[in-house]
């Protein structure tokens, strides 16, 4: 344990070597949920909870994530109850107040199944790496052919934008792996945006909300900082300074 | 001689009349708050004192209500603050009010501190205040640490672990206390029960030494941003209505600031790794600590020796308690003295690269930008503020605080300045 914490401390004072391959910088990628009045886009969301639910749910687990939550990205309380009911939690069908069940039993098998690596959980997963969602967009568009003089090790695949460009996951995206009720192509990029914009989604449920009280705190204050200014001015008034 | 028995009081309120005859304090509350002569040329930078105490309150407010819904176990610790953020009601504007007001009160803080080096707040009579105020610091900063390391996530555990073994530098008993510190033989769930037991404590403690703080301030007086003596009941004003309004300014501004941060922003200042839960056995490929202790932490990492760095680090903010006695020079504020008044500048300037090292990887240029920085830093207080004192020729000081400003304008002296209800203003 000396050993350990001796190397933490050694890794915060030395010099860190550089990734050997850096990665380069991040796509700029559009999303309707940015800037101070952005909101989800439901289409967008709820194609992205699709792919989710036919993919990526096959792995990765979200714990912190409710089915009642789909409630705020457009679902009614009907289609939530028909979702949760068609997934089995503990061996029964979901109710809208559970939790999305994890495709593991625990940590172990997930490990057994990926050489090691375990699948993340994706309840804060665009919020828990820079870039967030431009990340993940970045990550499902990145897998690429290894340069030649590159050898991926066996269970890795080479990704452009993953830290050191070895990543366990398979590509998990491919031309039409879904199909879109409304008829919107099922390309690679367009799923990966749906799916990242879904899972900022699940990192953030409460942003709506959040920047709609905000704006109107932020309105009751500016009103709230002139009046006292001028009541700051009239009383100082009669002071010389 | 205090006198024992009821104290006469004029407050015609009997329900009041009958309290403060037993224990004064309405008449204690008049003296100090209301009456209360107070130099009538404070810039905004007075503001921050204030500010910095409703952050205090705010963080203790909010803190309560945190600590009804959080898990202190390394096993809970992390969900349950993600339940708090999704399923607790408003759990996510309690949070965020109270993770952005952590960076907050260091950036009011280090303002305040910044203008009490500028305008010489250090200086006698007032050198207990500024002691005391760096007693605050050090408990703040505890506080703050042991704060972000409540949520488990990956710079929780990370920054514990560095942080903790930086008493492991200490000859002889370093480990010993270490090991007393963790509670085992790592950071581990008797670290986190301890550090959420000693946040917990830590802001009623700050609160009482914040006391002692205004105490002493309002034993001596408010210094001025001319940093020359009250000379008369012409250069002051009573504290309400006029900084009681003015403070009310400083605060609806700041509270704007706040809100966009907490509503619009709220993971401007975060890092993303502490959204992933800590695990003891996969190092993050860079540990930073929060943007309030990076210029430190740059400090630290300078010295190619474990025990130098801890050292040249601690030493960086213990220097402060001895400060009135490094400044040899008489002259308070620095409107008056014309070269330190550049070194101030330099040295914000210096404690800017030093955060900006901090937040860099240790390597190439980096090293050589925080040593230099570090050089400085301690320049400044060890050789610069001792040697300027005594070769500076500092410009004719006013008077008194009315007579610079009279001369400007003219216009008659405030009346007296009798405290005035503010239903009157």
């Amino acid at each position: 344990m000396r050993a350990l914490a001796a190397a933490a401390f050694g890794l915060a004072l030395s010099a860190v070597p550089a990734l050997a391959q850096e990665t380069p910088p991040l796509p700029h990628v559009y999303w309707s949920f940015y800037g101070p009045f952005g909101t989800f886009n439901r289409t967008e969301a709820q194609h992205g909870y699709q792919v989710y639910k036919e993919i990526c749910s096959a792995c990765h687990s979200m714990t912190e994530f409710h089915f009642r939550d789909l409630a705020g990205i457009g679902y009614s309380k009907a289609e939530i109850t028909a979702i949760a009911a068609s997934v089995q939690v503990h061996g029964k069908p979901g109710k809208p107040a559970d939790a999305f069940p994890s495709p593991f039993p625990n940590e172990a098998a997930a490990k057994a199944a990926f050489q090691g690596a375990v699948p993340p959980d994706m309840s804060l997963m665009a919020s828990a790496f820079p870039g967030g969602p431009s990340y993940i967009y970045a990550i499902l568009n990145g897998f690429r052919k290894a340069p030649p003089d590159v050898a991926v090790p066996p269970g890795r695949y080479y990704n452009l934008y993953f830290p050191g460009h070895f990543i366990a996951m398979p590509p998990p995206l491919h031309e039409g792996a879904v199909t879109f009720a409304d008829g919107t192509p099922a390309t690679v990029p367009e799923m990966a945006h749906d799916v990242a914009t879904f899972l900022y989604f699940v990192a953030n449920p409460h942003m709506e909300e959040r920047k709609r009280v905000g704006a109107h705190v932020v309105l009751f204050l500016v009103f709230l900082t002139g009046l006292t200014y001028s009541l700051k001015r009239k009383i100082w008034s009669d002071v010389e300074h | 001689m205090a006198e024992i028995g009821l104290k006469e009081n004029e407050f015609k309120n009997p329900v009041v009349h009958w309290i403060d005859a037993r224990m004064p304090i309405f008449t204690m509350m008049q003296k100090e708050y209301r009456a209360f002569p107070t130099p009538k040329n404070f810039n905004y930078f007075w503001n921050f004192g204030a500010l910095a105490t409703i952050n205090l309150v705010i963080m203790i407010a909010t803190g309560v209500f945190l600590a009804m819904n959080y898990d202190p176990s390394t096993s809970g610790a992390f969900d349950s603050v993600h339940r708090i953020m999704r399923d607790v009601n408003w759990g996510w504007m309690i949070r965020y009010i109270h993770m952005n007001g952590a960076s907050l009160f260091f950036v009011l803080v280090y303002v305040h501190i910044f203008r009490g080096l500028y305008y010489g707040s250090y200086k006698k009579p007032r050198e207990l205040i500024w002691m005391i105020g760096v007693v605050l610091l050090l408990l703040l900063m505890a506080t703050a640490f042991m704060g972000y390391v409540l949520p488990w996530g990956q710079m929780s555990f990370w920054g514990a672990t560095v942080i903790t073994n930086l008493f492991g530098a200490i000859p002889v008993v370093g480990h010993g206390i270490v090991t007393w510190l963790w509670g085992g033989f790592a950071v581990a769930n008797p670290t986190l029960n301890r550090f959420f037991s000693l946040h917990y404590l830590l802001p009623f403690i700050i609160v009482g030494v914040l006391f002692l703080h205004i105490m002493a301030l309002h034993t001596v007086g408010s210094n001025n941003p001319l940093g020359i003596d009250v000379k008369g009941p012409q250069d002051t004003v009573p504290f309400h209505p006029y900084y009681t309004v003015k403070d009310s300014v400083g605060t609806c501004v700041y509270l704007l600031v706040f809100a966009i941060l907490v509503f619009f922003l709220p993971h401007l200042l975060a890092d993303p790794n502490n959204d992933i839960q800590a695990n003891p056995l996969q190092t993050p490929s860079d540990i930073v600590p929060e943007w309030y202790f990076l210029p430190f932490y740059a400090i630290l990492r300078s010295v190619p020796n474990k025990l130098g760095g801890v050292t040249l680090l601690f030493g960086s903010i213990l220097i402060l308690f001895v400060l009135p006695w490094l400044d040899t020079s008489p002259v308070r504020s620095c409107r008056f003295r014309p070269i330190m008044r550049w070194l101030w500048v330099l040295f914000v300037v210096d404690v800017l690269v030093l955060g900006w090292v901090g937040s860099n990887k240790p390597i190439g240029m980096f090293i050589l930008y925080g040593r230099l920085a570090t050089t400085w830093y301690y320049l400044h207080f060890l050789v610069f503020l001792p040697v300027l004192g005594r070769l500076e020729r500092p410009l004719p000081l006013p008077a008194s605080i009315s007579k610079p400003v009279l001369g400007r304008g003219g216009g008659p002296l405030p009346s007296g300045a009798p405290a005035r209800p503010m239903e009157k203003a």
